[in-house]
């Protein structure tokens, strides 16, 4: 996915309404009327949503005799997911790389600080 | 005794509704450790660039109102980052933090260092960028990490929806 697409993605779900939409399109499919019951806004207020929803992938219509139902495109949430885990892997990494740095640092106290007192504990 | 390294994991929180990144991870250390290797220049140039680049520190004073610039660098590419230290505290650090490549963009970075008793200590870190495309283009910005394994942390956001 690329950059400016994520951007619109998290973008979209900036928005409460769009949020509480993409729930209820996680259930299953509805038209923009069907979606637009529980709201006090207008069906234009909502369509307007969903083109936001649709231009960042999240959402597709497709032609249903009558009907053009949205559909949750569920995988985009994938590709975010992914984008998320690369950047907790770095984090990882920089962590460990930082576990190992402490780990020095306890051996370098120990002859001074902590194996004194513990001695002295002990004995 | 299986392997201690990756014993704690981090975990990430991209927040749906404000441009903040927390993450919170676990570690063999004190309260005090912790803050010397966030604090002492030489400790820290030796963990916190990419695997495989060179962190050079050009100015750091690692005290309330101070600042602080380094460049993590391999193969004569370089990244630069600056800021301020805004408060150092005895657990807590807050600070700016900017990408020279991005100049125009800032974060707010607060490190919190929670002292789990027995030698533990839990680091909480919580980045507020100044817009979404900043945070987006943040998470989007890692390089080539391999990464197959399960998923983290977006999960909560979607089961939220």
């Amino acid at each position: 996915m690329a950059d400016d697409q994520l951007s619109r993605v998290f973008a979209a779900l900036a928005d409460p309404t769009r949020r509480d939409m993409v729930a209820r399109l996680a259930v299953c499919d509805a038209t923009v009327g069907e979606l637009a019951e529980p709201y006090d806004v207008s069906v234009q207020a909502v369509s307007k949503h969903i083109k936001v929803l649709t231009d960042a992938g999240l959402v597709s219509q497709r032609r249903d005799a009558q009907r053009r139902p949205c559909h949750l495109e569920a995988e985009v949430f994938d590709l975010m997911t992914k984008w998320i885990e690369r950047y907790r892997q770095q984090a990882q990494e920089r962590y460990e790389r930082l576990d190992a740095v402490l780990a020095e640092m306890r051996d370098d106290e120990q002859p001074t600080h902590p194996r004194h007192l513990q001695q002295g504990a002990a004995s | 005794m299986n392997a201690t390294s990756n014993r704690y994991q981090v975990s990430i929180e991209a927040d749906p509704t404000l441009p903040i990144i927390r993450m919170t991870r676990d570690f063999d250390a004190t309260p005090t450790q912790l803050m010397r290797a966030h604090t002492d220049p030489a400790l820290f140039a030796r963990w916190v660039g990419p695997n495989g680049m060179e962190t050079k520190i050009l100015d750091w004073d690692a005290t309330t109102g101070g600042r602080w610039r380094y460049v993590a660098g391999r193969d004569g590419e370089e990244y630069g980052f600056h800021g301020c230290f805004h408060e150092v505290g005895e657990d807590r650090i807050v600070q700016t933090f900017t990408f020279d490549g991005q100049p125009d963009g800032v974060a707010l970075e607060t490190l919190r260092f929670e002292d789990l008793g027995d030698g533990r200590t839990r680091l909480h870190a919580q980045s507020l960028v100044d817009s979404f495309e900043g945070r987006d283009q943040w998470l989007a910005s890692g390089m080539e990490t391999g990464v197959d394994e399960g998923y983290a942390k977006l999960d909560a956001l979607v089961a939220e929806l």
